[in-house]
């Protein structure tokens, strides 16, 4: 198979690290190459290399056997490298169709005709259904992410950039994906897939190369990983991505070995006593939100939660989800129904009101809503307490308190920053998560909603995110975790209940026939 | 965010401050000696006359009274992201409605009471003129920048109207209120010619920056500025923290209207409009929305308009060439700015 591209002995220094310490990697057309490893691995140096926003310090970048100089994302389209990122890189305020036409040349006049055919096509390809003169603002995440990759195709390209592609899709939309992957592989096309996820890296890589602290700590071939049992897959993976060598019996291996053990996955929330013959915690009577421009709202849900149960919600994205969330949180407004929190009525209660009887909300737009980027993360931890005692004293604020308390949570949360007067924007994804999760997951919770709360960490965070869950149920706390990831909430959850189309489509406890029903209740083929 | 800075974080920012100063102040040489005007003499002119002489200091010293007043207001809009530019409205209203009433109040209220209730009624007044474009901001989301803009030349033009039309002095020739007598003004400072005015504008803009930095109301006003969907999230009431900080802002801007009427002129004229609420605005922008900063900004343009104006008839220099040095500074604080971030963030992965 011809090499598409390829990396030969790259180094990229940043000050005080070492992000790629001499990487020899090559992609080749008609082959999905996976790279795997934590974040700071160096997966997203390599992007960015790749992508020309960045060039490397030593070692060369070859494309089609010719040494290049990738100094600008424009030499890099023009390369026949197309690149999705983490983040939605789209305007917001302009329709799908006119955002795939931005990368014309300036003064051609936009073509509309051969934009929209270019756009069925693709549409065909990844199978989607997006309506060409939609604003993106109008869009789901997980459908900006589909434009996203529209764009990164739209001009042929033969090596695609994939970074953490899946994170927003639902099972379903994985599953296309996936297919379109594999057709656009059988075109030739060489595709690099970043993702957190094994599952998905043995899925569909056909080729799998696992990043370690700048290095390649190992990569497996075609034949070697056919070859390969899951289980054998997994281990394999684990022991290169976290650096833990074969272990041997007893001795110094064994915290290792435990190590692995919790990156293997276990259950975290074992079989939970809830007293349901005591009132729930919380109840939710025939809630309905209103309309909006962009979102599907709720219609008619009902639940009731108890304490130190985690109810797990599935749904495609964009079923009503946010609205739950928002509604729940007491950020949006009750259109009818009612909502009771303990023996309190909480249905036009706003966030403040809420947030004093422990409701807490763990949004999924981390640095859209749930913290303001610039302000230090001391700040950013007290952000729904502001005027609230003990921090504010008649309004007048003490930030020795808030940094004291600040420099507490980051000890006791492990949130890895320069320190408290840092901007929260400056901290890597999972530590920003972390500084969600110290915020609403405090001693005062009673029921917290989180929405995505893995989405975008690395394995290692979403263990540590999962975790701190578990703990809070067990310390009676109960939790509605909004997923579209549906192996993490089979993980998790006591039972699990489906968003479809603005309804609760049903509740099914999470026992071994639960993965079949819900898949049918997401795509609304049946009803409980 | 501006707490717990050390003093090589406040020396790093004077440095920051003083190079684009230095900078402007010579490439405004430049531009005089292409002029073929001597930039040294100009200088010198300037600042003898404004800071070095007794009288061209107590009238730079009171010609910052208003700036200050202002320039509190915009900090409270900018500083939540409401970009108040109608000031020259909220400000001539205001003082048209305390130099109609203050003639008025005079003769039946003492006099420290007269002052107090005028400069009352003034930021009343500012406040009202915010009401329309508050409204529609926090309803409707309508763009602030336009209707404050609208309601800031309906504003003048009413003023205007109010003074030819309704509250005409009959004893003058030219259009004006009816003025308040000297002694009636609002005091002097140990017999200069700087009224009080600019004791209650140091120590506003002072509590404004308190305001802002060390209350919750100034902090939901910046988390509003800096992120208002942090702001729903978080749940603050975020139609009224608009309004509130709209009405602050042009209640500010009033008093400084106030003010001006109040230990100045003593009266309003026709078409007088000294359009103070946009040349504050680059200050704010200079100071970097912090009180302290505000006020040696408005010292320095207040010492550049009376030197200025001076020099225009001595030297030969145009009066806005002021507004030139400004546009400099601006122009050599945002490179400034830039360079040290563009090097900070290379200092970072």
């Amino acid at each position: 198979m011809s090499i598409v591209a390829a990396l030969s002995k790259v180094t990229k220094r940043y000050p005080g690290t070492v992000a790629l310490d001499a990487v020899s990697l090559e992609f080749r057309a008609g082959e999905v190459h996976v790279l795997l490893g934590e974040n700071g691995a160096g997966k997203s140096t390599l992007v960015s290399l790749l992508a020309g926003m960045q060039q490397p310090d030593e070692g060369a970048i070859l494309v089609g056997g010719q040494t290049v100089r990738i100094d600008s994302p424009r030499r890099s389209m023009d390369l026949g490298i197309g690149a999705v990122f983490q983040r939605v890189l789209l305007v917001p305020s302009l329709t799908v169709i006119e955002n795939l036409m931005l990368g014309g040349s300036w003064l051609r006049r936009l073509a509309r005709e051969p934009a929209l055919r270019r756009f069925g096509e693709l549409a065909q390809l990844l199978g989607t259904h997006i309506d060409p003169d939609a604003p993106v603002s109008g869009l789901s995440l997980g459908e900006q992410q589909q434009v996203e990759i529209m764009r990164a195709l739209w001009r042929d390209e033969k090596l695609l950039l994939l970074d953490e592609p899946t994170s927003m899709l639902t099972s379903h939309g994985v599953a296309d994906l996936g297919r379109s992957m594999r057709r656009l592989r059988d075109q030739g096309v060489a595709l690099i897939l970043i993702t957190h996820k094994l599952l998905e890296a043995f899925e569909f890589g056909d080729r799998i190369s696992v990043l370690r602290l700048g290095c390649v700590a190992g990569e497996i071939a075609p034949q070697r990983l056919q070859a390969m049992s899951e289980a054998q897959r997994t281990e394999t993976i684990i022991r290169m991505m976290f650096g833990i060598g074969v272990g041997g019996e007893g001795g110094p291996a064994d915290g290792h070995e435990a190590e692995l053990a919790i990156l293997l996955g276990h259950k975290i929330h074992g079989p939970a006593i809830i007293d349901r013959a005591r009132p729930p915690v919380l109840s939710v009577r025939e809630a309905s939100t209103a309309a909006d421009y962009t979102e599907t709202p709720l219609h008619e849900v009902s639940f009731d939660l108890w304490p130190g149960e985690v109810l797990g919600i599935a749904g495609v994205d964009g079923n009503g989800q946010k609205h739950l969330a928002e509604m729940l949180a007491g950020q949006r407004g009750v259109r009818s129904g009612l909502l009771r929190l303990g023996d309190a009525d909480i249905t036009h209660g706003h966030v403040p009101e809420r947030r004093q009887r422990g409701v807490r909300y763990v949004t999924d737009d981390r640095l859209g809503e749930g913290t303001v980027g610039k302000f230090p993360v001391a700040t950013n931890l007290v952000l729904k307490e502001v005027g609230a005692s003990p921090w504010w004293r008649h309004g007048f604020t003490n930030w020795d308190l808030i940094h004291r308390h600040a420099r507490e949570q980051i000890k006791s949360n492990d949130i890895r920053t320069p320190s408290e007067l840092t901007p929260v924007n400056h901290l890597s994804g999972g530590n920003v998560q972390k500084v969600l999760l110290a915020r609403e997951l405090d001693a005062h919770a009673a029921v917290a909603i989180l929405n995505k709360p893995t989405y975008g960490l690395d394995l290692h965070n979403q263990r540590l995110a999962l975790d701190r869950i578990g703990a809070a149920a067990a310390r009676g706390v109960a939790l509605i975790v909004i997923s579209t990831d549906l192996d993490e909430l089979i993980e998790i959850s006591d039972r699990i209940g489906v968003m479809f189309q603005g309804r609760l489509a049903g509740i099914v406890d999470n026992d071994d026939r639960a993965a079949d029903i819900i898949r049918r209740l997401m795509t609304g083929a049946a009803t409980v | 965010m501006t707490d717990g800075s050390t003093f090589a974080g406040f020396q790093a920012t004077l440095l920051r401050v003083l190079v684009p100063v230095a900078l402007a102040l010579i490439v405004g040489g430049l531009i005089l000696l292409v002029l073929g005007k001597d930039p040294v003499g100009y200088y010198g002119y300037v600042l003898e006359r404004s800071l070095l002489r007794w009288g061209g200091a107590q009238e730079t010293l009171t010609r910052m009274a208003p700036l200050l007043l202002i320039a509190a207001g915009l900090i409270v809009a900018f500083r939540a992201g409401i970009w108040n530019l109608g000031g020259d409205g909220q400000f001539l209203l205001a003082a048209v409605a305390s130099a109609a009433l203050a003639p008025v109040f005079i003769g039946i209220l003492p006099r420290g009471l007269t002052l107090v209730a005028c400069m009352l009624v003034g930021s009343l007044v500012g406040a009202l003129w915010s009401v329309i474009p508050a409204v529609l901001k926090a309803r409707y989301g309508v763009n602030e920048i336009i209707t404050t803009l609208m309601m800031s030349f309906l504003g003048t033009s009413l003023a205007n109207v109010l003074i030819k039309l309704v509250l005409r002095d009959p004893d003058t020739t030219v259009p004006q209120t009816r003025s308040l007598p000297v002694d009636d003004r609002l005091p002097r400072l140990f017999g200069t010619t700087i009224h009080g005015g600019l004791v209650l504008a140091v120590l506003t803009v002072i509590v404004v920056h308190l305001m802002m930095t060390r209350t919750a109301f100034g902090l939901k006003l910046q988390v509003l500025g800096a992120n208002r969907a942090a702001a729903v999230h978080a749940g603050f009431r975020v139609e009224r923290l608009i309004l509130a900080a709209f009405a602050l802002s042009a209640a500010l801007i009033g008093l400084a209207g106030a003010v001006e009427v109040l230990g100045v002129w003593g009266t309003v004229r026709a078409d007088w409009n000294p359009a103070l609420g946009l040349l504050v605005v680059p200050l704010v922008f200079l100071a970097r929305f912090n009180g302290f900063a505000v006020i040696g900004f408005t010292l320095f343009f207040s010492a550049l308009m009376v030197g200025g104006e001076s020099a225009a008839r001595r030297v030969g220099v145009p009066q806005h060439y002021v507004l030139v040095l400004v546009a400099l500074l601006l122009l050599f604080l945002g490179i400034v700015e830039y360079l040290d971030q563009s090097r900070r963030k290379s200092g970072t992965p």
